[in-house]
Order: C-alpha cells, then structure tokens, then sequence
C-alpha cells in the first residue's frame, strides 16, 4: 500500500522544526510501523537526505525505547508500543502525522528523539529498595500474600517509555511514578521507605516540569502496558500520608 | 523440556576425524602458546571460590573512593556490578548506548532465572545445578566458573526478592519454581513471562539510588568506542556522545565490559537493535583474545520472517512446544495450502518421527536443524522470502481439544496474544508458524576465574564473556549468569586488582590516549567523507545473509570457506563504498552503525574461522562433518577438549589461536542422545 508521512524534522534542540512530507509506496501489512520507517530512511539515504531520527531497541514491546505521537496518539491507535504497531492497522492512502513526544519535561533531541531523563531521575529520587548486595535476607523469610505480588507485578510491568506523559494534556508523569509507589508499596520490604519515597519522588516530578494530575485519564488509555489509573489514587494517598506522618 | 539421557562417551574410532582433517583452519590462522586460568583456586570444587573470596585482597574502604571504576553496560551484569561497587565506594562511572539504563536487552528475557534453592525439595542442589549446566554446555565451559555460578545462584534470588522484585508466588506467600529448559527439578524463578524485565528494574533502580548518593555517574547515549592501554592495563574509554558527536576520554583505574552478545553479527536475531559487539571487538583488537566466537545458540520457536523489510526477530517461549505440535506438510504441492485443509496423512511430524522418544521436546539445537532441513527440502511453508518458504507448523489443535481454549488460554495467552499482533493470524484457528532465530552467544571475550581479560585491568562479564555456559546455555541460565558476575563475582574478584591501586594518574596528552582518540576522531572521518553509493543496513543484511547461510544451524567445511572469501569481499567494499548521511557533530543514526557493521564483519571472519577449526560438533555448533551414522551431533573429546582463545595479530594477518584445555575433576564427560 501507498502513504503519506507527515513527519516533524528538528536538526537538534536549538533549531526550530516543522512538518515535512513523504510518499512512500510498497508497504506491506505485515512491516512493523518503524520496519515502515526503515524503508523511508532507506530511500532518504539513496536520494541523499538525512533519514529521520527515531529511538527503538528491542522492538518487542519491552524496553521502553520507542514511541512517537501517531495522528495524535501516543503509541498510535492501538494499544501496544510503537514497535509492536504494525502497518495492517493503516489502510492503502492513508495520511499519518507522525510527531515526536510532546511534554515541556522531554525535550527534542532530534527528529522524533526526545530526552527522558527526567524519568531516570524521578527513580533516583526514591523509586527503589535501600538494600545493599549481600546484606538480603533469606527469599523466603518474609512470605507476600499471592495477591498482593500480583498487584506489584501488574503495575511494576510499567516500561518507562513516556507514552502517559505524551499523552497527557497536562504533561505530567503521576502514571509513570503512581506505577512505581504502588508496585513498591504493596510489597513488605517497600515499608519502611514508603514515606519518604512518595514525598521526594513527588518532588522531582514537579522540579522536573511535569504536570500535576487533574484526573483526565488518558495516560492510561495510551499505556501500551495498560497501567490502571488508580495507581494515581494510591500516589496521592501515600503522599497524603506521609504529610500527616509530618514528612 | 524434559531431560536428557546419558550414554557414556564410547569413541568410535570410525566417526573421529581422520587425520588429514585434523586442521580444517590450517592456513587461516597461526598456532600459538597454550593458555590457563591462572586465578581458580585447586582443591574440592566446593571450596575454590571460598578460598579466592578469602585470598583476594581486600581494598580499604578509605582507598575505594579514589578508584575510579568505568563499567560499560547497564544490564544485569553491568548494571548490577555499578550498583555494588557503588556501594562499596568505588567512584563508578557508567555507560550506556540507550537514553537510560533501564533500556538495556535483559529486559527482553522471558522465562525466568534458576537458583539451587531445593524449594521443591525435588533434590536440587548447588552439585546438580553445576551438573545440568556443563551437560548443558556439552562440556565445553570451564568447571571452576560453573560451580560458582551455582553456588552464588542461591543469594541472587534473595538480594531480588528484598529489592522488590514481584516474583510469582504460591499461596501461602512462598515463592513459585516451575521446572525450565531440559532439567528435570523445579529451580526456575519466575515473573509471568518477564522476568528479565523485572530483574533488570530491580538492578535499574539500585544503580540510579548509588546515581543519587553520587557514587555512580550515568553516562546514556554514550557509545564505547576504544578501550585505552597504558603501559599494558586498561585505563579507559574513548566515548562518543551519540547526542553531541563528542568524541570524550574517560580515564579510570579499572574498565569493566558488560556489553551483551553479539548475535546481531547475523543482521536478523532477537536481540535489540543496538546490540553490538564494538566494545568487545575494539578490546579484542587491542589485546584481549576472544573465545569460542562460533558458539551461538539458535532458538527454535521464533516468529518467521516476512519479508526482506524484516528488521528483527522475535522469540516465543519454548514453553510453547510442551503442547503444540510441529509439522510440514509431506508434499510440497500443499505448501501453500491452508494447513486446515491438509489431512492429518498428509502432515509431516517430523520430529515426533524421528525423534520418537522426545518428539516435540527435543534440545533446541535438534529442534532448529531439523526445521532448517524440512525447509530446504522445499516444504517450510508461509509467505516466500526470497524464493523459499521459512517456516513449519507448531499447531495447537489436538491441545485444544484436550484441555480447550480456556486451558490453552490460561496456558499461553499473552504468547498468542503476541503472535496474534505480529502475524496477524490467530493461532487459536489455524496453526502458528515458527521458525529458528539467533538468541544467544555462548562464545564472547576471554577470561580468567576473576572475571579479568586477558589484558590487565579489564574485565568482562555477562553474556560478553565466555566462560560459563560452553557451546551452549540451558534455558533460564542467562540471567543466573549476569546477575553472578555483576551482583556477587565481580565485586570480589575486582577488588583483588584494585589493591594496587590507585595507579598512577594518566594524562589526556599521554599518547596511548591520543592515539586512542584519534583512531575514533579517524574512523568517524572515513565513514562520513567515504560518500559511497550503498547504505550500511545493506552491508549489515548481507552479511547477515552470509552468516547464517555458512555459519548458521549446520557449518561445513566447504561453506566457511566460502564464508570467509564472501566476508573478505564484503568488507573491502564496505571501506570503500558505504554511504553514510550526516554530520559527526550531532545525532547521526546511521554514524553509529557504520562503526558496529564495521566491527561485526571482522568479528563475522573471526567466527567462521573459529568453526572451522572446530572440527567437531558440540552443543550449539553443528559440523556437517561430525556426525553419526543416524545423523547426529559427534563430539571429538579427544581432539577439541579446549577453549579456543584467539588474539588479534593485525589486519591483515590471520589471528592466533591460544588453547586453553579443559578439565574436569568434578564430573565426568558424556556423549548425549536423544531417540
């Protein structure tokens, strides 16, 4: 089938950027959307123009790299990474806007790159275990209900690729950090920090220049992990208590 | 899988290699000294590893902040070590090619990690786990390092468990084992079918707390791209700023390799886009020798290929073939058939028939070259990827009618799921297609029992060193062996080389550093000012093309040959004739993979010419040549009992071949079988 690519080209963070558009013929129903971008840049090389800039690495859904704004979608019309969207969800003619993340805290690196660093840095803030290697406990001295690991599995299968963030009107990451109190909270060995963890990650993540929540809930409509929105709810209850708790 | 029965080794004199094909390799390689692991303590295998942790000198705590430590790699096995040695107090500087560490491919990883536990009280035990992983292996690893891989296995579990990882669980709040990959105990731990995924965060998140207490720097969309030599030990890094395309020095007292496989030598593997073997090969051409490069482990139930847009593999659990059945079709008229419409005389099940003991639970290695052969005989079926079909059956049918949808869903469902996205197709109605894909690389730079290279100071672990798994890994191993090296190995062994330091300081003007730069600063320049007419995917795809042809599933004499012919032309065209877009001063995609297509053409020379010299078959490496009369793998204990440790000897000379033979003192060699 034939398309028509509507992509934002930025040299680098300092230069403006605007749309461009590219025809691209031959694409089959079975490439992958960035297989699909692979054949553009392909062709981009051969005419001698820059091919377009975009992340992906493990391009199985898991590593989080990916991710572009698809007509206005994070991750595209489906839900699942960018990598793992696939071409039968286009039809022959088709148009596709394709924009980088759009949030002030991911600014353009390039082309359809963006910097998330401020995701590294809201863990860094409290979005872990203090245990050093070699001072565990035995595995099984501490049982967890089934139930409740089930629970801390689900939200800790979060990616970190942004997609709550891009899609958010408010540009905030309380999906990405509401994932991270919650799979931490529901477990024993995340008590003794579950205080301190919400109230300096929450910190960073308004430092940082993301939004606050205002319960829109389209962060977890476009979470290719389909993160539930009430891990936002368990946020603000941890930060809630850790206020009273006179942190 | 189920397990293996033991035949013991009998050598049959009629199927040794005769004497005249006793150097296949002959002319492409120059013999060199023997080589040993030096640092293995001797006694009972139980106590080697407690005798090097209380021999290995200890650093004051005072000293560890004036040591710099530069580990390259942020997953299980870098990221892990960044966080220990973090902790301890080591100044830690860390680098990753990805926008974060978190990124790095362990993620990938599915069904789980083994440890000795003996939970089950199924009769596990540090001495099987050892056993199950040199049978494994097919006697090709070294027993020091194995053992302790067995014996460190048991902490990991614990150190993961008190970071927060949310392993599957029984009901009484106990950790759940399942029994993986060929062994017959249940010693694998598990989070549903992304285990790597949570072991990776769990690293993640304790190398970005030392991140915050300053001990470790992170250093994203950082490529390694020299390791520096200073009087003959490592003490640095040339790296590029995948962002800026500065080109920067990183000085330290201690460089530390946990870069991943280099699977993507074949162009299509599993493996992530980025992963690359340039770290590893520009060590290897300043010194540090690389083992075993032929030993890939190749996985038989990946989706197949669609079409020559394909840009990577992706790997299914084996789990998968507990209940589905393969099959091709017995004539080639039906290849394009629906395979609903194939009556059930009509279907092949070939492994079921040649196999009958194992069937569909064959070893990876079986499952992958009997797939290839029902190909090329013209019976793989789906869509024709360059004039033939790469694909057989794994149908789930009979399975459905056994336990039912719901069974199966319970079973299986986020892999159909999966299937389901990529294909198109619902595997719930007509049978899956799989085919093999490159996973795994067992072979990878040589070292000691401390982890160290064979150049000073520098150390390599997880999938980029060679030492654990021999010709080939056991399912469920690979994330056992990164978080040993990183989490509970290294650590100890490093600081036994760091008791002599600090060394003295090196200057950015020393001229090891210069030159170091400026053989960066020069290969960018020639890639950019090459303007060429052929674009460096095309080079990587043809010499992907090469690779699995020749040096893929089953290798011959005859193929290598003409493999390494192929990749001598390809590489000289590749210098002259790649177009690369761009400038060096900015974000530059197709830069950074002109430089690794580079380094894979040689490492893809390198690997041919390694088996070609392994006249034998063993684990993952199948010799057309060595076989028995029924077709199956013939290890030559006699002749190719070794590590194959081969040095860089120049450009244009053929590498060394250093030997290091392999004993065993704890376990006796056997010859495997499966029908």
């Amino acid at each position: 089938m034939k398309v028509t690519l509507k992509i934002w080209r930025q040299p680098d963070a300092a230069s403006k950027g605007a749309m461009h558009t590219y025809e691209l013929d031959g694409v089959s129903e079975d490439m992958s959307f960035l297989e699909m971008l692979d054949v553009l840049n392909e062709q981009l090389n051969g005419k001698g123009e820059d091919p377009v800039a975009f992340d992906s690495d493990c391009r199985e859904g898991i590593c989080g790299m990916c991710g572009l704004m698809i007509n206005g979608e994070a991750h595209g019309p489906e839900v699942t990474t960018t990598c793992q969207l696939h071409m039968r969800s286009f039809k022959d003619g088709d148009e596709i806007v394709i924009e980088p993340w759009r949030a002030d805290a991911f600014p353009v690196v390039k082309d359809l790159v963006v910097d998330r660093g401020a995701l590294d840095r809201i863990i860094q803030a409290g979005g872990y275990i203090s245990v050093n290697t070699g001072s565990a406990p035995e595995a099984h001295s501490v049982p967890v209900p089934r139930d409740d690991a089930l629970r801390a599995f689900n939200v800790a299968t979060c990616i970190g690729c942004g997609a709550c963030v891009a899609a958010c009107p408010n540009g905030s990451a309380s999906l990405f950090m509401g994932a991270k109190i919650t799979h931490l909270g529901e477990l024993p060995q995340g008590q003794p920090e579950r205080d301190t963890r919400v109230v300096d990650m929450v910190a960073q993540h308004d430092h940082e220049g993301f939004g606050g929540c205002t319960n829109i809930g389209e962060c977890t409509a476009a979470c290719p992990k389909e993160i539930p929105l009430d891990v936002i709810s368990r946020l603000n209850w941890d930060l809630h208590q850790a206020m009273r708790h006179g942190h | 899988m189920t397990d293996m029965p033991d035949t013991t080794l009998t050598s049959d004199p009629s199927h040794d290699a005769p004497a005249d094909h006793g150097d296949d390799a002959a002319g492409y390689y120059t013999p060199g000294a023997p080589i040993a692991d030096t640092k293995a303590p001797g006694g009972p295998i139980d106590e080697r590893w407690q005798t090097r942790k209380f021999e290995a000198r200890l650093v004051n705590p005072s000293n560890r902040r004036k040591l710099d430590v530069i580990i390259v790699g942020t997953g299980l096995a870098g990221g892990a070590a960044a966080a220990t040695l973090g902790e301890a107090g080591y100044n830690v500087k860390s680098f990753c090619y990805q926008d974060s560490p978190r990124r790095a491919h362990s993620i990938a990883a599915q069904g789980g990690i083994n440890a000795a536990k003996n939970y089950k009280e199924d009769g596990d035990s540090v001495h099987r786990l050892f056993y199950d992983t040199v049978k494994g292996g097919d006697y090709r690893s070294r027993e020091s390092n194995v053992y302790r891989l067995a014996e460190v296995s048991t902490n990991i579990i614990d150190q993961c468990v008190a970071q927060g990882v949310p392993f599957a669980r029984e009901y009484g709040g106990l950790l759940d084992n399942r029994s993986f990959g060929g062994v017959q105990v249940s010693r694998t731990f598990y989070a549903r079918g992304q285990t790597g995924q949570q072991l990776l965060i769990g690293a993640y998140q304790a190398m970005e707390r030392q991140v915050a207490a300053g001990t470790v720097e992170q250093f994203t969309r950082h490529e390694m791209l020299e390791v520096i030599i200073v009087e003959g030990k490592a003490r640095g890094i040339i790296a590029r700023d995948l962002v800026t395309g500065e080109i920067e020095t990183h000085l330290a007292d201690v460089v530390v390799l946990a870069t991943g496989g280099y699977g993507n030598v074949f162009f299509l593997s599993t493996n992530a886009m980025g992963s690359n073997v340039t770290a590893a090969w520009r060590a290897h051409r300043k010194g540090a020798y690389m083992a075993n490069p032929c030993y890939t482990q190749i996985h038989p139930t990946c989706i197949p290929v669609t079409g020559a847009h394909q840009s990577k593999l992706t790997l299914m659990s084996e789990s998968l073939r507990n209940d589905g059945r393969i099959w091709v079709p017995k004539n080639k008229a039906d290849c394009d058939k629906d395979p609903r419409d194939i009556p059930e005389e009509d279907r092949d099940y070939y492994l079921e028939r040649i196999y009958p003991s194992f069937g569909n639970l064959v070893p990876r290695d079986i499952a992958s070259r009997a797939a290839k052969n029902v190909c090329d005989d013209g019976r793989g079926v789906g869509p024709e990827v360059e004039g033939v079909r790469r694909g057989v059956y794994l149908d789930f049918s009979s399975a459905i009618e056994r336990l039912g949808v719901d069974g199966i869903e319970e079973k299986y469902d986020n892999l159909f799921d999966m299937y389901a996205r990529i294909t198109g197709e619902n595997p719930y109605e007509t049978p899956m297609r799989i085919y093999p894909a490159v996973h795994y690389v067992m072979g990878g730079l040589w070292v000691d029992y401390d982890l160290q290279s064979s150049i000073p100071g520098l150390f390599v672990t997880g999938e980029a060193n060679f030492s654990d798994h021999g010709a080939n890994r056991l399912g469920a191993s690979a994330l056992m062996q990164g978080l040993a090296d990183g989490y509970f190995v290294l650590p100890h062994t490093i600081r036994d080389y760091l008791a002599d330091g600090p060394f003295e300081k090196v200057d950015e003007s020393h001229p090891a550093v210069v030159e170091a730069k400026q053989a960066v600063q020069d290969r960018v320049t020639h890639f950019l000012s090459t303007k060429g007419t052929r674009s460096v995917d095309s080079y990587h795809r043809e010499l992907g093309n090469i690779m699995w042809e020749y040096c893929g599933m089953e290798r011959t004499e005859d193929g290598l040959k003409k493999a390494i012919d192929l990749i001598r032309t390809l590489k000289d065209d590749f210098w002259r004739n790649v177009k690369v877009l761009g400038t060096a001063e900015s974000l530059n995609q197709s830069l950074e993979r002109a430089g690794r297509v580079a380094d894979f053409i040689e490492l893809g020379e390198l690997m041919c010419i390694d088996a070609l010299n392994r006249r034998e078959s063993c684990g993952g490496h199948f010799r057309g040549e060595s076989q028995t009369e029924d077709g199956e793998a013939l290890r030559h204990d006699d002749q190719f009992a070794y590590v194959a440790a081969w040095e860089f000897a120049g450009d244009d000379e053929p590498p060394v071949l250093h030997k290091e033979e392999l004993v065993y003192t704890a376990i006796e060699m056997k010859q495997r079988s499966y029908k």
